[in-house]
């Protein structure tokens, strides 16, 4: 009994700040805290801010392309992971698959950082830090995430249907793309969403390996917080919520409709 | 093993050391090169004067043990909310299962800072908190509760709870109750059988939950800046103004190369629970 009181209190925890700051978000009062009457003002000010636009826009893709990249990556991960047996090197392997999963980003950040500033200074007809630091820097910390995901699936599934192909005639490259692909559809999406929140609101990373040109929406959204709260900012932060709640729940409704 | 395969296991493994491990032989190699003006600021003669520095300056110290034991008081705040929250989870109906884990996991899936702003928002002196308490007349004046290294703390429970409660609950669902049961036969009251049995063998769920929230929170640089005050001293703090406000590439590299060596014993730990987790 005691348990489930101390969980209604945990939920109500990590709930209440969220809807707090929803409700604000349709406050008319710039004074963030004192309630004058439903707006919807800050919405329209957010949507015409050419800053966070921007910065929005360079998010998105760096998300979409770094979470593509990720997904591929990870999927071979966690394919191996699960279905090659004890091939040389698996713990290592698999070690430094989960090493960005612990790691504290600011190491992983400034890791990655130096890499590029070695490959520039040894090939200097590479681009400098942008957009495409940003895509390799996001899909090797979300990889991890991706491959746990997949060898989770592939682990809990029966070799027969890729057997029976395999049987049938199937060459491996069919086998992969008719039977296992299709199997596990369901963790690859998953891995995807994931990789594409994780890397949408990552701040750290983010800071150390863009370039002048390539600032982040948690970029802006970092540098506007330090300065106080922002009704623009938590009209912003609503629809966040709203758009990744509502990417779940379509990502659990067609996980649920291709088990059935 | 088909030639497909070998062919994507190879590709990983290239991508693997170009971008996980390559990037940490860089920072061992910048940690012992000389801090210079210049584009990159750093260069090659071989010195131990960011190492020195670290020995000899307390503020480094500092702000490693701090940042431990920030990190170590927020995993025991963790595990003790997490716990009875896993437990009251794995003792429910199957329906009610799945949805009391999607709240819990939920919050993770939303930005994270997001998730601290929305608390600068109910902590500031004309917060929430503050705001409520004040009209309720329990307090004169808004407390002191942002820019804390409480707020920090909390911070860290906030964001790191759902890393807590997930191993946990793997662990307890998996728990039989025939044991319980007959713990209960026996004459043991409850509390006894949960002593004995429930918490000896969600052992492994303890550890891999508490480390999962220690590790990250040790190198924690989000919540301390934005929750804590200027004398909240956190390692991932010191490290990104050496950074980006100090342009000390070598010192920044070396605060990094200390804070893996501290933390290399905790994730070795974590990997090995790990694996024994998903083979059993």
């Amino acid at each position: 009994m005691t348990a489930r009181v101390i969980l209604g209190f945990g939920l109500a925890f990590l709930y209440l700040p969220l809807l707090v700051v929803m409700g604000y978000s349709f406050n008319a009062s710039r004074l963030v805290t004192v309630w004058t009457g439903f707006s919807t003002q800050w919405y329209f000010e957010l949507f015409a801010d050419r800053q966070i636009m921007r910065a929005a826009g360079i998010s998105f893709i760096v998300a979409f392309v770094s979470a593509s990249v990720a997904t591929v990556l990870g999927m071979a991960a966690g394919y191996a992971l699960a279905r090659f047996g004890p091939f040389r090197g698996r713990a290592i392997f698999a070690g430094l698959l989960a090493m960005p999963l612990v790691m504290p980003e600011v190491i992983t950040g400034l890791a990655l950082l130096l890499l590029f500033v070695a490959a520039q200074s040894a090939m200097p007809w590479l681009p400098g830090r942008g957009v495409g630091t940003l895509i390799i820097a996001h899909a090797s910390l979300t990889m991890a995430y991706v491959a746990v995901i997949v060898q989770a699936r592939v682990a809990g599934m029966a070799r027969d249907y890729e057997e029976a192909a395999a049987d049938l005639g199937a060459k491996p490259a069919a086998v992969f793309l008719y039977v296992t692909l299709p199997l596990i559809a369901p963790a690859l999406v998953a891995g995807w969403l994931l990789a594409f929140v994780l890397s949408l609101d990552d701040l750290v990373i983010a800071s150390f390996t863009s370039g002048p040109q390539s600032t982040t929406l948690p970029m802006v959204v970092f540098s506007s917080v330090r300065l106080g709260v922002s009704p623009k900012i938590n009209a912003l932060a609503t629809i966040l919520i709203l758009v990744t709640f509502a990417m779940l729940v379509v990502a659990g409704l067609l996980s649920r409709r291709r088990s059935k | 093993m088909t030639g497909a395969g070998k062919g994507a296991l190879t590709a990983v493994w290239l991508w693997i050391a170009l971008v996980l491990l390559l990037p940490f032989a860089i920072v061992l190699k910048i940690s012992f090169a000389t801090s210079q003006l210049g584009v990159p600021p750093y260069g090659p003669p071989v010195s131990f004067s960011a190492y020195a520095a670290l020995i000899h300056d307390n503020l480094y110290l500092n702000a490693y043990l701090s940042s431990l034991r920030t990190a170590f008081v927020a995993t025991v705040i963790a595990l003790l909310l997490g716990y009875p929250m896993a437990y009251a989870i794995a003792r429910c109906s199957q329906r009610w299962r799945s949805i009391l884990l999607l709240l819990v996991v939920l919050p993770f899936w939303t930005s994270f800072l997001i998730r601290i702003y929305a608390w600068i928002g109910l902590l500031r002196p004309t917060g929430l908190v503050n705001t409520v308490l004040e009209s309720l007349g329990l307090i004169d004046a808004p407390l002191r509760l942002i820019n804390t290294d409480g707020a920090v703390m909390l911070g860290i429970v906030y964001t790191y709870l759902p890393f807590m409660v997930l191993p946990l609950y793997a662990r307890l669902e998996k728990l039989d109750p025939a044991l319980l049961e007959a713990a209960a036969d026996l004459g043991a009251r409850p509390w006894r059988a949960f002593l004995k049995i429930t918490l000896p063998l969600s052992h492994p769920g303890i550890i891999a939950g508490c480390l999962l929230v220690f590790i990250p929170a040790v190198g924690e640089f989000v919540i301390p800046e934005l929750l804590g005050g200027p004398d909240t001293l956190m390692i991932g703090k010191v490290l990104w103004s050496e950074f980006f406000t100090n342009r000390n590439w070598p010192m920044s590299a070396a605060v990094a190369v200390i804070l893996l060596a501290l933390l290399i014993v905790p994730i070795m730990w974590f990997q090995s629970v790990g694996h024994r987790e998903a083979r059993s």
